[in-house]
């Protein structure tokens, strides 16, 4: 494959919500700063805002503060987050908020002209043309040149300093090198590790984007940054089969769980994002699911809004609803748990960073669903994780770049790409098979669907034991092309991310959140891990780090 | 849970391939073709951004599909989302871009 370069102030990897607002930032705030913006599809549909989103799930409305949404994140993840983190970003949101109605998100408006809220940490809009909006904006930035279809595999690092990445232009069919001074990163969370609710012909219909595949998470263990919270796994409570949320239902409409004998059951298990997952878990072990959310008797109107709202950022349900005749109005809506999730947008999970967004490499940032310890960013959180990010990263940037010598560097991608390259392979396996191998590991061992969330340290062996062996053998994979190199990389960024995973799950003997993580060797809540579980991938090896929970920023970034 | 591209409707313009965020979308001899429905999220991405509304969605049979498609009519101020039943009868829901969701 050819090998093309390109240089830049500030590179971006990943165009999401996090990416396309930091893009902004830097377009806006600093037009002296060349910025290179790359992401594996099109910025205008890519991520996890593909089909639209519902509401704006984290704003402050009147009579709340920042410090009020600080402290429901930190009861909704039993204490394990970073409050610092937090409270930049709650600080943040409304301002972002602010700026997305100028561009021309339509918010839902009060009489008095307030935001129109859903319950008070939450905002209604129509979020389906939320993407397009946001990516027209940062074309519309002089300083930011957009690279689409470019799949970055790994960052160049010299001497310890990240100073750029590498990719795959999957429509050119190169390999492109990107030089910069400093980089952010934000490829959101991982999917695709644990075997889905459909594994078969629907095996891509999963609640977070499939093509966020960890590649973010990937990149920085193998360059040695330290990762924390893995752990934390989301897992989403979805309306069954579609995997549509069901907050517009639950919050919106206002209506409660309800298992097949009709009975309430919510009030037995608790109330934060975990218990109610963990509810639907327990009553269906218990004999008495499927569960359900009570819709059955609401007006015509209200199922005629729901349609329009599926629509606008979940269409399946709509089409579910009318193809199926169980409309919301005459039929109970079932509900189901979805696989485990590393998102660190709605949990923990990702890069261990200071209160600027800055990660444990020097010259990179992180913001968005791959950055760690900040838990419920949501849209707007990752825009204020961009933003911070951005002028961080613009600090740094400041500073002259240090001279390198790119010949090593690129004959080692050269030969590295090369040795996946070919039409013929050795091997009878395929990357489908053993991504398929990979996510039945995790599902039976590693406290997947199939096992109800739950592990033990015997079972987190045997998980361990088969992604070894895998990526052992995703050593032996060729592709005639660069989407099928594309898959390969994916692959093996995932195996990666299991790996660390594993080592996380088996780090913490308690079952803190039960439903996200349940270790059965271990059942309660111990007083020894009111700590964060962090780590590095050390000659192949994952290294557990504990950290005490309020960590400072120089002990974060030290 | 996937797409279907109606061949005979598609214009070529490779407008689809642009937007899918997996980038399973290519031209095959001057026509949209999916590599592999099983990789579909569902985004409707691409039936959105169809001009000819050669893209339909559909619910596969593993999501308790029963033949029905549905089609996007996308314009600066609303999507008409049109829905095909296997009988041949057709429903319609508009979702106004300036009106925001209730829930
Ligand atoms: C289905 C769904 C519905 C949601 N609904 C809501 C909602 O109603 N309200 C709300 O507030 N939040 C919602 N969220 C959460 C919100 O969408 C995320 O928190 C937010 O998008 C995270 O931003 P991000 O930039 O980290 O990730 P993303 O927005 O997913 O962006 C990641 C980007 O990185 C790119 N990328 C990945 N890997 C690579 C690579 N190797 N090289 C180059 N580029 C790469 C991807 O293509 C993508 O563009 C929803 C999430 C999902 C999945
Ligand atoms: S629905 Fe979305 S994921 Fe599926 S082919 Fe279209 S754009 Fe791609
Ligand atoms: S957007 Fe429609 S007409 Fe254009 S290539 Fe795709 S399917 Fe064909």
């Amino acid at each position: 494959m050819n090998v093309r370069e390109e240089q830049a102030d500030i590179l971006l990897i990943g165009g999401g919500a996090a990416g396309c607002y930091a893009a902004l930032t830097l377009g806006e705030k600093h037009p002296e700063l060349n910025v290179l913006l790359v992401d594996k599809a099109n910025i205008k549909r890519s991520g996890c805002l593909a089909a639209g989103v519902n509401a704006l799930n984290a704003y402050i409305t009147p009579g709340h503060t920042p410090q009020d949404y600080v402290d429901y994140a930190k009861e909704d993840a039993a204490g394990i987050v970073r409050e610092d983190l937090l409270l930049s970003m709650s600080e943040g949101l409304n301002d972002v908020t602010a700026k997305l109605e100028k561009l021309g998100l339509v918010i839902q408006k009060n009489p008095d002209g307030s935001y129109a809220a859903r319950g008070w940490r939450n905002i209604k809009i129509n979020g389906e043309n939320i993407k397009p909006i946001l990516a027209k904006a940062v074309l519309d930035q002089s300083n930011v040149n957009v690279r689409n279809h470019v799949n970055i595999v790994d960052y160049l690092v010299v001497d310890g300093k990240v100073c750029g990445a590498w990719g795959l232009d999957l429509k050119q069919e190169e390999i492109v090198l990107f030089i910069a001074k400093a980089v952010i990163c934000a490829t959101g969370g991982a999917a695709g590790l644990y075997q889905p609710n459909h594994p078969g012909t629907s095996r891509h219909k999963m609640w977070y984007s499939p093509f966020n595949t960890g590649a973010g998470y990937a990149m920085g263990l193998r360059a040695g940054a330290e990762m924390t919270t893995f752990e934390m796994r989301f897992i989403a409570l979805r309306c069954k089969g579609t995997i549509a949320p069901t907050g517009t239902i639950a919050q919106g409409v206002g209506v409660p769980q309800v298992n097949s004998r009709g009975e309430k059951y919510q009030g037995k298990y608790g109330n934060t994002t975990a218990q109610r997952l963990w509810a639907v878990v327990r009553e269906n072990l218990s004999g008495n699911g499927p569960c359900y959310l009570a819709t059955r008797g609401i007006s015509p109107e209200q199922a005629a809004a729901l349609e329009r709202a599926y629509l606008n950022m979940a269409p399946a349900q709509t089409l579910f609803w009318r193809e199926s005749g169980l409309s919301p109005q005459e039929f109970d809506v079932e509900i189901e748990g979805s696989e485990p999730y590393v998102v660190g947008g709605h949990t923990a999970s990702g890069y261990w960073i200071g209160a600027d967004r800055s990660t444990t490499l020097a010259g990179l940032f992180a913001a968005g669903d791959v950055a760690g310890g900040c838990p419920q960013k949501y849209v707007t959180g990752a825009f204020v994780e961009g933003e911070i990010a951005a002028e961080s990263a613009a600090k740094f940037a400041a500073e002259a770049a240090p001279k390198m010598d790119l010949t090593v560097i690129k004959d080692t991608i050269s030969k590295q790409v090369q040795h996946f390259s070919g039409a013929d392979t050795e091997t009878p396996y395929t990357a489908e098979r053993l991504e398929e191998a990979m996510q039945q590991a995790m599902d039976e061992y590693a406290g997947g669907i199939k096992s109800h969330y739950g592990y033990s340290e015997s079972s987190l062996k045997i998980a361990r034991r088969h992604i070894e062996r895998l990526q052992g053998l995703s050593d032996n994979l060729r592709a005639a092309d660069a989407y099928g190199m594309l898959k390969i990389f994916e692959l093996r960024e995932r195996l990666l991310v299991c790996q660390a995973l594993l080592a996380h799950l088996a780090a913490r003997k308690e079952t803190r959140w039960p439903g996200f993580a349940e270790h059965l060797d271990y059942p309660e809540m111990r007083d020894e891990f009111k700590v964060f579980i962090n780590s590095r991938l050390e000659q192949g090896e994952i290294k557990i780090i504990r950290r005490p929970l309020a960590a400072a920023l120089e002990e974060a970034v030290s | 849970m996937s797409i279907a591209i109606e061949k005979h409707k598609c214009v070529g313009c490779g407008r689809c391939t642009e937007v899918c965020p997996g980038n399973l979308l290519q031209m095959r001899n001057r026509k949209a073709a999916i590599r592999d429905v099983r990789d579909c999220w569902g985004c409707t991405a691409c039936v959105k951004e169809c001009p000819r509304k050669a893209i339909y969605y559909y619910l596969a049979a593993d999501l308790g599909g029963r033949g029905g498609r549905l089609y996007a009519e996308n314009n600066e101020k609303e999507i008409k989302w049109q829905m095909q039943w296997p009988d041949g009868s057709k429903e319609e829901i508009v979702t106004a871009k300036q009106e925001a969701n209730q829930y």
